[in-house]
């Protein structure tokens, strides 16, 4: 096909406004790293601020806080990470085995819904809702005879509310993509696994889970990039001085250090070891989901 | 042969009943601070309120209401969501279109694409953004909360992904036929494209609805806080309030306004989303499964 050089022209015309866009907010503030090597002082701007090498990284390294950050950051995360694979998928193999459409639809649209409210909102009703002051959950656990637990007030139950609230609200946003995997699967199979006799459940590990077995490696592959995440949103709707030593994230870290107490120089200098452990986490996560599941971005 | 049919209507059984339950999981929550938002002050604030209304009636939203406060935000709400997801829409739209070319037909798409992919990457983060922003002079004003996420990256990709899959020989007629480009992309991609293009913009009209943290971050002046920052700062000062001291913020963070807030905020999602939900899912597969 011949392209002449007035489409090629109309093409850079149109990438021109979005490129200009990421320069500005997303290519700049990479140049803004080096406050990370400096003494920031923000009446001098970077550009005339005392350089001080690489005196934030090494008093990081110092500070217990960092360390307990980072440990709980990739804690909590790989624990999100394992949770939001695993229910999912089971999820989607008990909605795979309901036959009557109209039911299927319903409990999809009601899981799809706590993903489409913020952080904000959910936090609200979720605090409300686990309060050890009359909170409804407590409330219904009271009749079972069970007595009322501080969900928030305590750092072990803190941490399982971060991972069950979390997958409370993203399970069923996953689940779209291994139901669109379940339907990728040729029903011929199982025709023939029930003429040869093949009951439910050996038709369910013999034909379902190898069927979705490339998407379950994809998507675990691809949530490696994640672990430097813990989910800032969340923690930060949810916590409180009593579990900050547990629920603190490098996100949160970041946000304290920098711009409540305005250490500009210590917490661009976290935010910079952030960025390059998961640049390489997210290559290589890319990598072997390109190698393992045939996945590319473009 | 007919115990193991008996086994199988047991497990469907257990099997509805499991589901209906998880489903009710997710409503019930939201239901309750529903009911209790509509319920009278004294039986919210006793905790005796369940799933349908005590004492009903509608003063917490009426006190709400007359918030000149919740009003501004509501505004800027929903002056960003518009403006916010115009912006989105054409720049995913023009930032696909070209993307979606093969590269030996558009020199140079290799650098774009990189340039794109690399902002998911590494970025430069909080401080440097913000000092960005600050130097700009977008602080206080609705822009910072609009151009720095006006490229969608994430949107622009799952709409190439989709434009790819569109045959070659629409284009390919259309430029025999001698149509310019600009015509192929307004009246034969962007129209095949729509059940993406309503995915991306129903994703990008309520990520702008749900943002908060930059409103808090980016605006010094309450009255700029969008919905969602107001009420971060309204449900983080509850439990710090004493009534006595401060009357104004005693009135919003008492639990019946504070539920009828929440359900305020999450209204307009709870109405377009049983529209929005069908082009949603086809959207997802479709953009991002491959051959």
């Amino acid at each position: 096909m011949k392209i002449t050089r007035k489409d090629r022209a109309f093409f850079h015309l149109l990438l021109a406004p979005g490129m200009l866009i990421l320069f500005v907010f997303a290519y700049l503030p990479m140049v803004g790293i080096v406050i990370a090597f400096q003494e920031f002082n923000p009446t001098k701007g970077f550009l005339f601020s005392e350089w001080v090498g690489l005196e934030h990284i090494r008093f990081l390294f110092e500070l217990p806080d960092t360390m307990q950050t980072v440990r709980n950051t990739v804690e909590i995360s790989l624990m999100k990470i394992a949770a939001g694979l695993l229910v999912p998928i089971v999820f989607a193999l008990l909605l795979n085995e309901a036959r009557i459409v109209w039911f299927k639809r319903t409990v999809q649209s009601l899981v799809y819904l706590p993903h489409f409210l913020s952080w904000v909102i959910l936090g609200g009703i979720l605090i409300d809702v686990l309060s050890i002051n009359g909170g409804a959950f407590n409330q219904a656990l009271g009749t079972l005879g069970i007595q009322p637990i501080f969900f928030f007030g305590n750092e072990a139950w803190f941490r399982v509310m971060l991972i069950a609230t979390d997958v409370w609200k993203e399970f069923g946003f996953s689940t779209i993509v291994y139901l669109a995997a379940l339907t990728g699967i040729n029903p011929a199979l199982y025709e023939a696994a029930s003429i040869d006799g093949a009951s439910r459940w050996q038709r369910v590990v013999y034909i379902t889970l190898p069927g979705i077995l490339p998407v379950v490696v994809l998507m675990s592959t691809l949530s490696l990039g994640n672990v430097l995440n813990g989910g800032f949103d969340q923690i930060f709707n949810l916590y409180n001085p009593m579990v900050i030593s547990s629920a603190d994230i490098i996100d949160t870290y970041i946000y304290r250090m920098g711009l409540i107490q305005a250490q500009y120089g210590l917490a661009t200098a976290i935010g910079l070891l952030k960025s390059l452990i998961g640049f390489a986490l997210i290559v290589t996560s890319y990598r072997l989901a390109y190698r393992y599941a045939n996945y590319r971005i473009f | 042969m007919r115990i193991r049919l008996q086994r199988f209507q047991a497990f469907d059984m257990l099997n509805y009943v499991v589901l209906a339950a998880v489903s009710l999981l997710c409503l019930v929550p939201i239901w309750h601070i529903a009911m209790v938002s509509i319920s009278g002050e004294g039986p919210a604030n006793q905790y005796i309120v369940g799933l349908i209304p005590i004492e009903f009636n509608l003063s917490s939203y009426a006190n709400i209401l007359r918030l000149d406060k919740f009003w501004d935000a509501f505004g800027v709400s929903g002056l960003r969501v518009v403006l916010g997801g115009l912006l989105n829409f054409l720049l995913t739209v023009m930032m696909a279109y070209p993307l979606s070319k093969e590269s030996s037909y558009f020199k140079g798409r290799s650098v774009y694409v990189w340039a794109l992919v690399f902002t998911m990457l590494f970025s430069g983060g909080l401080i440097p953004t913000y000092m960005i922003i600050n130097e700009l002079h977008l602080i206080d004003t609705i822009w910072a909360l609009i151009i720095p996420g006006a490229v969608p990256v994430f949107n622009v990709i799952l709409m190439v992904n989709f434009m790819r899959q569109l045959p070659k020989e629409l284009e390919e007629a259309s430029l025999v036929d001698g149509a310019p480009q600009w015509t192929i992309m307004t009246r034969i991609y962007v129209p095949l494209s729509l059940p993406v293009i309503a995915t991306v913009t129903l994703f990008s009209v309520v990520g702008h609805w749900n943002s908060w943290f930059d409103g808090l971050i980016y605006m010094n002046q309450t009255e700029n806080y969008p919905l969602q920052t107001y009420l971060h700062v309204v449900l983080a000062s509850r439990n710090l309030v004493n009534a006595d001291e401060n009357s104004v913020m005693a009135s919003l963070t008492n639990r019946s306004a504070i539920s009828a807030q929440i359900i305020l905020a999450s209204l307009p999602i709870l109405i377009v989303y049983p529209f929005l939900q069908r082009f949603f899912i086809h959207g997802i597969v479709m953009g991002s499964v491959k051959e």
